[in-house]
């Protein structure tokens, strides 16, 4: 039997669902190391929210009557970004609610993988941050003890009770110190990941690493975390120079808070970023400076989550004006 | 050394690296495949008018004589692939798809096959409306794939003038062998042929153009440059689709051929190893194209190799011949990127296949897999040669949206190489959709 097909005949051997696996692979040492500092509310947290995830990926897919779209992976990266984002102590029950807005509002709604035009896990993340804002400005402090024989108390609060905040054991981030305290956290601490903070917003160097291997084995475009992490490091360096008993440094700014993370995982979701080469130059020194801005004069600490949804809005209009230039349109045309 | 090759030879921006798979047949000389029992000689094996049958049922022919003319200038004649009877004039499948008007001739069993006697052409006195006229005589049309007729491309139009004559030795096609092997095997007629065209565009220099996989046949043509100092080689890094027109012009002279426009606007004309090797030969004695080197390889074949064949010869006596395991279900006519299935094994070998390609059920399963969204990971856009974006065009396809695509985003730049489908990780058929895309829109130009 002859069969018919249409050119080309070979194919890549890279798959959709391969790219997503990868992700997953290279976050789970992040994870692994943010239950290390954190013990069993950190684990507990992540199976939670992952769990959360793709259950509403399941449920979405069963009230459109679509096949499951579970195996492309997509819903456990989004799970796992979402947890990495939120404070050790997070109540589980909002864990799980975040998860189901993630997966339902920034994703399924419209219309699955592919077409949400911002990133999931900061939609959920956005959407607690709104809904609960003293549980996700709880932190506890790093490597605590007791961490892996129990939970943090806050983790275990019953839904819709309010969380008991233990003032016993929070302690501000490394942004939080520097902009209400004028405290500046050494490089190493923030650099090996020695702070308090999200789960995986404390080491700037294991991210980095799981960021490079995902680059390169081809998993993930590098221009988009160059951007950011080229025009954030040259605008906070400009302020540094300025006045740097006010502004902190730029190795400050790069290693401390969600900058890393954001950068290497979350503003590199192809689908919500730019298609254009030069576009995802334009997306990322938009993210790295709207960061900035937010960090130093905001009301917040952290920027970097509304910096990538901002940017995320303005992806139509950037890829509008950075079409790839036309072969053949050189001055040369008509050349004799 | 090998290292640093990698920064020694230039290439294009974008387009894709791929597996050559060039192996098992780069080293197998060019052998002659029998004449078959029946030859299936279709009208049209070029780009342009069918040829003009001049023969009759029954009637008995000589291989080489001119069986169909040409009608008009967008066309070639057509010659007796080998002497025989002429069977009937049918309808027969071709790599094209649709039936077209076909020669049958059953070939004479034991005959010498001997060619006919042709008066020889003194190619230095002939001017060069002679010579276009001489090469449109031979029947030669591209033998790199497009099969557009030769002496075409060398009527350059008034008001333009050529200095360069590019030669493809790319072969950027995984699997194809046999420019290869005409380079190593025959390059002296492949220099005689360049001299003639050259002479026939009033050329000033000729470029030879090879990847730096094929090593051996750039020192063979090296080698017997002495004699001809308007002839220079070029290695180019081995990239895919370097054997484009357009990027091998932009890789050698850095210059761009407009869009939309032809290699003669920025005065240079193309033509394939293949093309000028054969006018090399036939130009000077005056005859016909009736044979032509083609690979036959891929998983599925037994016997692998180059193989000189009679044009009109079924696909179905080329396999018995070489042998194929298995259940050997997917043809192809062409190299693996750009060429086409076959729908039938009496389709035959004509002019512009440079290839035939077996893969069995194991090889086609690995192809295939699930179709995902548009996930904008953009690894099209960093592969398409042209600079088109084609997650943006597939979105485009799916919703219909053909005029966008052709106004806003250079939908008919598009060459159909296939770098896009091949990267796309959600597995979208993007080259399929935009040559459904243009041909709504050449279909929607021509009925207004």
């Amino acid at each position: 039997m002859i069969e018919l097909r249409t050119s080309p005949h070979v194919k890549g051997t890279l798959s959709l669902p391969q790219i997503m696996r990868h992700v997953v692979y290279a976050l789970l040492p992040i994870c692994a190391f943010a239950v290390y500092q954190f013990g069993l509310s950190a684990l507990a947290l992540l199976i939670v929210v992952t769990l959360s995830c793709v259950l509403t990926e399941l449920l979405f897919n069963r009230l459109a009557s679509k096949n499951t779209t579970i195996h492309d992976n997509s819903a456990y990266i989004t799970g796992i970004l979402l947890a990495l984002t939120l404070p050790p102590g997070f109540p589980l029950w909002m864990g799980a609610v975040a998860g189901f807005v993630a997966i339902a509002l920034g994703k399924s709604l419209f219309g699955g993988i592919g077409f949400n035009p911002f990133n999931p896990a900061l939609m959920g993340r956005a959407f607690v941050q709104a809904a609960f804002p003293v549980a996700i400005t709880s932190w506890t402090p790093a490597a605590m003890n007791d961490r892996f024989s129990q939970f943090i108390p806050s983790s275990l609060s019953f839904p819709f009770a309010l969380p008991s905040v233990n003032d016993a054991i929070s302690e501000a981030t490394p942004l939080a110190l520097h902009k209400f305290e004028a405290t500046t956290t050494s490089f190493n601490h923030l650099f090996f990941g020695f702070s308090s903070g999200s789960l995986g917003e404390t080491s700037s160097l294991l991210i980095m690493l799981c960021g490079a291997y995902l680059i390169l084995r081809g998993m993930m475009g590098w221009r988009i975390p160059a951007a950011i992490l080229l025009s954030s490091a040259v605008l906070s360096g400009l302020f540094y120079l300025v006045d740097n008993s006010q502004y902190p440094s730029p190795i400050f700014m790069l290693t401390s808070g969600g900058l890393m993370l954001g950068a290497l995982f979350m503003a590199t979701d192809p689908v919500s970023a730019p298609v254009t080469l030069k576009g995802m130059w334009v997306f990322g020194f938009l993210i790295g400076i709207l960061t900035i801005i937010i960090r130093l004069f905001g009301g917040l600490p952290e920027g970097i989550m509304y910096a990538i949804l901002l940017a995320n809005a303005s992806v139509p209009l950037i890829e509008a004006v950075t079409q790839p230039r036309k072969f053949g349109w050189l001055s040369n045309r008509d050349e004799k | 050394m090998a290292f640093l090759d990698i920064f020694k030879y230039k290439t294009f921006e974008h387009g894709i690296h791929l597996k050559d798979s060039k192996d098992r047949t780069c080293d197998q000389a060019i052998r002659r495949l029998p004449f078959s029992p029946i030859l299936i000689v279709p009208l049209s094996q070029h780009f342009g008018k069918p040829a003009k049958s001049i023969v009759r049922k029954g009637q008995e022919v000589v291989r080489g004589e001119v069986i169909a003319q040409s009608d008009g200038f967008m066309s070639v004649p057509i010659h007796a692939p080998a002497s025989g009877k002429i069977k009937e004039i049918e309808l027969f499948p071709t790599a094209r798809g649709p039936k077209t008007e076909s020669i049958v001739i059953e070939t004479w069993a034991g005959a010498s096959q001997r060619l006919g006697q042709t008066e020889a052409n003194n190619i230095s006195q002939m001017s060069r409306e002679e010579l276009i006229q001489a090469v449109q005589n031979t029947g030669m049309v591209g033998l790199g794939g497009a099969g557009f007729p030769t002496h075409v491309k060398l009527s350059v139009p008034e008001g333009y003038s050529i200095d360069t004559l590019v030669v493809n030795g790319c072969e950027c096609e995984p699997y194809l062998t046999t420019d290869h092997r005409l380079m190593l095997e025959h390059p002296q007629e492949l220099l005689q042929g360049i001299n003639m065209l050259m002479k026939t565009l009033g050329a000033k220099q000729a470029i030879i153009g090879i990847e730096d996989n094929k090593m051996d046949a750039i020192n063979a043509i090296k080698n017997q440059l002495s004699g001809f100092e308007s002839i220079h080689v070029k290695v180019v890094k081995t990239h895919y689709p370097q054997g484009s027109e357009k990027l091998l012009i932009k890789v050698l002279l850095g210059r761009e051929v407009p869009s939309g426009g032809f290699p003669y606007q920025v005065g240079v004309v193309v033509q394939n190893i293949a093309t000028l090797r054969q006018l090399g030969v036939l130009l000077p004695n005056n005859q016909g194209l009736i044979e032509r080197v083609i690979t036959v390889t891929g998983p599925g074949v037994k016997k692998p190799g180059n193989y000189l064949v009679p044009l009109g010869t079924p696909i179905r006596f080329l396999l018995d011949y070489v042998g194929f395991s298995g259940t050997a279900n997917h043809l192809i006519l062409g190299g693996p990127m750009m060429g086409s299935t076959v729908s039938s094994l009496d389709v035959p070998i004509t002019k512009p296949v440079s290839g035939l390609l077996v893969f069995n059920e194991q090889s086609v399963e690995k192809e295939t897999g699930e179709i995902y969204p548009c996930i904008k990971c953009a690894r099209c856009v960093e592969a398409c040669p042209m600079f088109l974006n084609p997650s943006m065009l597939g979105q485009l396809a799916a919703k219909r949206e053909y005029e966008s695509m052709q106004e806003d985003y250079n939908l008919m730049d598009c060459f159909e190489c296939g770098c896009c489908s091949y990267v796309c990780p959600s597995n979208i058929p993007l080259v399929q959709y935009f040559r459904i895309s243009k041909s709504v829109m050449r279909e929607r130009a021509v009925s207004q």
